[in-house]
């Protein structure tokens, strides 16, 4: 029998919290949709499939009881930011490889649903990209500008056969965060790049509005106390800083705050992997360096890095860091005069 | 070349010298390793762990020569903590060692017959009488290490474990409701 | 009027104030027999000087203070002594103590209590005498009064805070009683005042509660010396004595310290006015508000004795209704399981919940920790729960501690809170007891170490000198006579025999007196070191209306 307290807010649960994460992704998804075509619905139902069997092998592995974990929601929201950070209409086992990565070895060779040192999405996701770097960068183009936009039955085909009947090159392009990156390295002066149709008037033509809406499903989350403002506002602040400040110190050769906010997954990071508990600064003061040195490198792996976007890499090595900043951020206790750092 | 060993060498004393620093800042008087682990050692004296007394043991352990899963009374906690002590993983306790609940020696008075052969045995000195007197047990001294049961010629002497009252009552490690339906 | 303060996190639990504050508080039939504990307040409990056949009156003293962290215990009424024996207690333990059981002849007959002249008494003598009509927090920690109003070195303790908050859901028992006896309080209130010198009077009362607002804004009219009566926000736990300081003044209780040092004791409305009650109408304590609600026909709010069963007073309230499961002593974020209902009501009984499965679900299932930070922002301690869970649940103790274990109030925020229902206060009491333990046992540790360090040393010793004694005689035998070598001979059979029982008595003298005798100061010590390390947590030793102060208080 346990003790005290007998009452509990019967309306704050882990699904509830999860169930909110996922509702605030549906605008994202939606307007996803509407511009790079039907195939993400695919990937995200593929995706979920795949990430529940998962996670339901693992438990029945180690012993636990299915339904709790897996009416918690949180491997959904896992295989959810899974299929958002990667390429749509990727071949089916490309995806089970991540999952694999993300739900078996990130999650549960760690102890499971709160024990992950690292996000499990970006686990999966960096995995591919060191792996399969080609696969990683055919990302669909916007439906309006891809020489044959894939309907429901080509997405079907291109991730469970792997596309016979429509090129890779029909549908996909080069993201805008690559091609500026390429180009920019190789000289071409900034207009030149712009001109290209893939981008609009933030960044990428179409992306902007999917960031828009991460932005706004993040600030509905905000604004339910789902988390709270330290991680997205500094991030976003330390990726606009940043980005700000290589472009003031060479106009030509970086690209303004403005894009590399609305650019790739800078909004989805900000809202939605950043702000993983699991895996980052329990403390408000290390929320705020987590956040703030995730952002800067970001920006910086993006600029300097070899891989087309930043996002990944600067939350996973800032997760490693996590547990070190929270030691030396521990607040004031009630009574206490000072910061008193618990000693280890 | 030149400059690159400069600027390597140059760390190199630059890092030397903050260590040193904080080697020398940070320096705590230590107690030597032996005290520490008689400290964490339960000083029940009851010989168990195969040494004389706990400091014996404490001085083994120390030397390397004794496990640290030889005291039943230290049980499962005290293990713990030599472990991080000494920086070793823990262990269950040793082979043929049973962990026992904490209890106290109780001398029936009307069987004694004085013989005093308890109070030499007792390590603490925790019986008290004459010879050829009636002697007690003083229950808060007594360690309960059962030194003083074989000697007894008369066999008056009884471990009793000490009970739950609300003055030593512990609250109980809680239930994890995970496997129960929702 | 004054600038209220805020205190960090909080929460707003579904208040239930409306089922038992509506009817007046009645009072119950007197019982055939009282149930009295000897041990109703915090500290040493009371040395029972009754035997079973005395004939007690009302009020009589039935337990004598002993040590300085205690206080007397009366007679609830007048009638036979028929039993001092070992009870069940109302206490989370569900184990018994020491109570005098009385059968009463019916009389209810009063032991005459002289009205005591507070104001033209030394100080000493007022606080022997609140020592002596066994007067404790009522908010629930009943910490002995005596102790706290002793202004002590300070000379003067410029802050008095009654705590009128009742934060706890369901408890109303401080609402009924600021609004029938707001006089009373003030006038307790008055004695309090005078024994600290406090200059300022401030009551904090939780805005849920506008008729007690409204009587004690107006008892306050007639004070004779300025009371501020102050609305502080409905916020659980506004009651806790440190949040409510906060509250009213802004000071944060300093860890490790009491209240007393910022010069501020805080006391609960109930305490005052049973202490008006003792001190004016010459009337121990031997009653106390209590609230009966929940599953019951008739939730409300009593007059009960002291030692009256629980089960009698689920009955005075109509009885439980069909269905019920179990009570709740306290209120339900910081009170406990009642294991049986014989069990009599003390001095730190403020509300019997009678539980149903409808008004407290069975808790869903425990998922781990998802680091979410929730309890973190609710905890009014400003502590990092999830890090003490992290470490209590690994029984890494040391961690816990550095993670500073020792200032949560267990106020049941965090696990309130929590989405994965994790019962994270079990784990603080687990830890917190086990810490205790661990350095009672520690303590015991190095009284044995020394006492087997000296064994040692004598043994060493005795050998020496009998070797000492062997050599000398084998060196003096040659050289004396046979007469000579039988003298020094029989004289050492003499001193080892003298020594040997020197030794003995001194044993007995020395050992077996240090044990009986020094065992109520022993004891007391180790409250206090208690009391100090939870004066951050609970509330402070002395000062606050106690550790549990939330749970009481409210
Ligand atoms: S086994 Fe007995 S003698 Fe040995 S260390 Fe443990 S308590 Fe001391
Ligand atoms: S509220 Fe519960 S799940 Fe969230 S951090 Fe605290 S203990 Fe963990
Ligand atoms: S119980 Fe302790 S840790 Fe939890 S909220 Fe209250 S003070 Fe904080």
């Amino acid at each position: 029998m346990n003790g005290s307290p007998y009452v509990i807010a019967s309306r704050n649960s882990v699904r509830l919290t999860m169930l909110k994460v996922l509702a605030a992704l549906v605008p994202g998804i939606i307007a996803h949709a509407w511009f790079f075509g039907p195939g993400i619905w695919v990937s995200l139902i593929v995706c979920t499939l795949l990430a529940i069997l998962f996670e339901s092998l693992a438990l029945v592995m180690r012993g636990y009881p299915l339904r709790p974990f897996l009416t918690d929601g949180s491997v959904i929201v896992t295989a959810w930011l899974f299929a958002l950070s990667v390429p749509t209409l990727a071949p089916i086992w490309l995806y089970a490889t991540g999952l694999l990565f993300a739900v078996i070895v990130a999650k549960h060779l760690y102890g499971g649903l709160g024990q992950n040192p690292f996000n499990p999405a970006m686990i999966g996701y960096a995995v591919l990209i060191v792996s399969f770097p080609m696969y990683m960068t055919q990302w669909p183009a916007p439906i309006h500008l891809a020489v044959h936009a894939p309907g429901l039955a080509d997405a079907f085909d291109l991730v469970f056969a792997g596309g016979g009947l429509i090129s890779v090159d029909a549908y996909t392009m080069a993201s805008p965060l690559d091609t500026v990156k390429t180009l920019l390295r190789a000289g071409v002066p900034k207009e030149e790049i712009l001109a290209n149709p893939v981008f609009g008037r933030l960044s990428g033509s179409g992306l902007e509005w999917i960031a828009g809406m991460y932005l706004l499903g993040g600030l509905l989350l905000l604004a339910n106390r789902v988390m709270t403002w330290h991680v997205p506002i500094v991030f976003l602040l330390a990726v606009a800083a940043t980005a700000a400040g290589l472009h003031a110190l060479d106009p030509s050769r970086h690209m303004g705050a403005v894009f590399h906010l609305f650019t790739a997954s800078v909004m989805l990071g900000a809202f939605f992997i950043a702000t993983d508990p699991v895996s980052g600064c329990g403390t408000p003061l290390g929320k705020v360096i987590f956040a703030a040195v995730a952002g800067f490198l970001t920006v910086i792996i993006r600029t300097y890095g070899g891989y087309p976007d930043g996002v990944a890499f600067a939350i996973l090595l800032m997760n490693v860091a996590a547990p070190f900043i929270d030691l030396y951020t521990q607040p004031r206790v009630f009574g206490h005069r000072r910061h008193e750092k618990p000693k280890i | 070349m030149l400059t690159a060993i400069l600027v390597l060498a140059g760390i190199g004393l630059v890092l030397g010298a903050v260590l040193g620093w904080a080697a020398d800042y940070y320096k705590v008087e230590e107690d030597p390793v032996v005290e520490k682990i008689d400290a964490i050692l339960p000083q029940t004296q009851c010989g168990q762990c195969g040494y004389p007394g706990c400091r014996p043991y404490a001085e083994a352990i120390a030397k390397g020569e004794a496990d640290i899963n030889r005291c039943p009374p230290g049980g499962e906690d005290g293990i713990q903590r030599l472990a991080e002590l000494l920086g070793v993983e823990a262990k269950p306790l040793g082979e043929g060692l049973e962990p026992k609940l904490k209890s106290v020696a109780v001398i029936d008075e009307s069987t004694c017959i004085g013989c005093t052969l308890c109070i030499q045995a007792c390590p603490v000195d925790a019986i008290v009488g004459a010879s050829k007197q009636l002697h007690t047990i003083v229950a808060d001294q007594c360690t309960g290490c059962e030194l003083c049961l074989a000697p007894c010629p008369v066999d008056c002497i009884a471990m009793e474990v000490i009970p739950a009252r609300l003055d030593n009552w512990k609250w109980r490690y809680p239930v994890i409701r995970l496997k129960q339906a929702a | 009027m004054r600038k209220l303060h805020t205190f960090n996190g909080g929460i707003h639990p579904p208040e239930h104030k409306a089922e038992s504050n509506a009817a007046p508080i009645a009072s119950l039939p007197l019982l055939p027999r009282y149930v009295v504990p000897l041990s109703q307040h915090m500290g040493h409990p009371a040395a029972a000087c009754v035997q079973p056949g005395d004939r007690v009156l009302r009020g009589q003293v039935i337990g004598l203070p002993e040590g300085r962290i205690s206080t007397a215990v009366h007679a609830p009424t007048s009638g036979i002594v028929s039993a001092v024996e070992m009870r069940t207690l109302a206490h989370p333990s569900g184990l018994p103590g020491l109570c005098v059981v009385i059968e009463s002849d019916g009389d209810d007959q009063a032991c005459p209590t002289p009205p005591l002249d507070w104001h033209g008494l030394p100080q000493a003598d007022v606080l022997e005498a609140v020592r002596h009509l066994g007067i404790a927090g009522l908010g629930g920690a009943v910490f002995p009064s005596a102790v706290k109003l002793d202004k002590g070195k300070a000379g003067h303790i410029p802050t008095l805070i009654l705590n009128g908050s009742e934060c706890e859901p369901w408890i109303t028992c401080d609402d009924r009683l600021m609004r029938e006896r707001a006089d009373e309080v003030i006038q307790g209130a008055a004695i309090m005042r005078h024994l600290l010198g406090a200059e300022t009077v401030l009551v904090g009362i939780e805005d849920n509660k506008p008729e007690a607002l409204a009587a004690m804004t107006a008892a306050a009219r007639g004070a004779g010396f300025p009371v501020e009566i102050l609305a502080v926000p409905t916020l659980y736990p506004s009651g806790g004595a440190k949040q409510l300081t906060q509250l009213l003044t802004g000071l944060q209780t300093p860890t490790g310290l009491l209240s007393t040092d910022i010069g501020i004791q805080v006391f609960n409305v109930g305490t005052a006015a049973s202490l008006y009650r003792a001190l004016v109408l010459g009337q121990p304590l031997i009653s106390r508000v209590v609230t009966i609600t929940g599953h019951v026909a008739r939730p409300g709010n009593f007059e009960v004795r002291l030692g009256t069963p629980i089960q009698a007073l689920i009955e005075a309230a109509g009885g439980a209704l069909p269905g019920a499961s179990g009570q709740i002593v306290g209120g339900p974020l910081m009170g406990f399981e009642l294991e049986d209902e014989q069990s009599p009501v003390a001095k730190s009984v403020n509300c019997i919940i009678v539980k149903h499965p409808a008004l407290f679900p069975p808790a869903p299932p425990t998922l781990p920790c998802i680091r979410c930070g929730q309890c973190a922002l609710a905890c009014p301690a400003e502590l990092q729960p999830f890090e003490l869970y992290w470490y209590a649940k690994a029984k890494a103790f040391d961690k816990t501690e550095r993670y500073n274990l020792f200032d949560c109030i267990e106020c049941g925020c965090c696990s309130y809170v929590c989405p994965s229902h994790i019962p994270l206060v079990d784990f603080y009491r687990f830890a917190k007891s086990e810490i205790r333990a661990r350095d009672k046992d520690s303590q015991a540790a190095q009284i044995a170490r020394e006492r087997h360090e000296f064994r040692q040393f004598r043994l060493e010793r005795e050998k020496r000198e009998k070797a000492e004694k062997l050599a000398q005689k084998a060196a003096g035998k040659p050289a004396s006579g046979a007469a000579a070598a039988d003298d020094p001979e029989a004289a050492r059979k003499k001193a080892i025999l003298q020594a040997a029982m020197e030794r003995a008595a001194k044993a007995k003298e020395g050992v077996q007196p240090q044990n009986t005798d020094n065992l109520a100061p022993a004891v007391e010590q180790e409250i206090q070191a208690i009391e100090a390390r939870r004066q951050g947590t609970d509330a402070s030793t002395p000062p606050p209306e106690g550790d549990k102060s939330p749970v009481s208080t409210p």
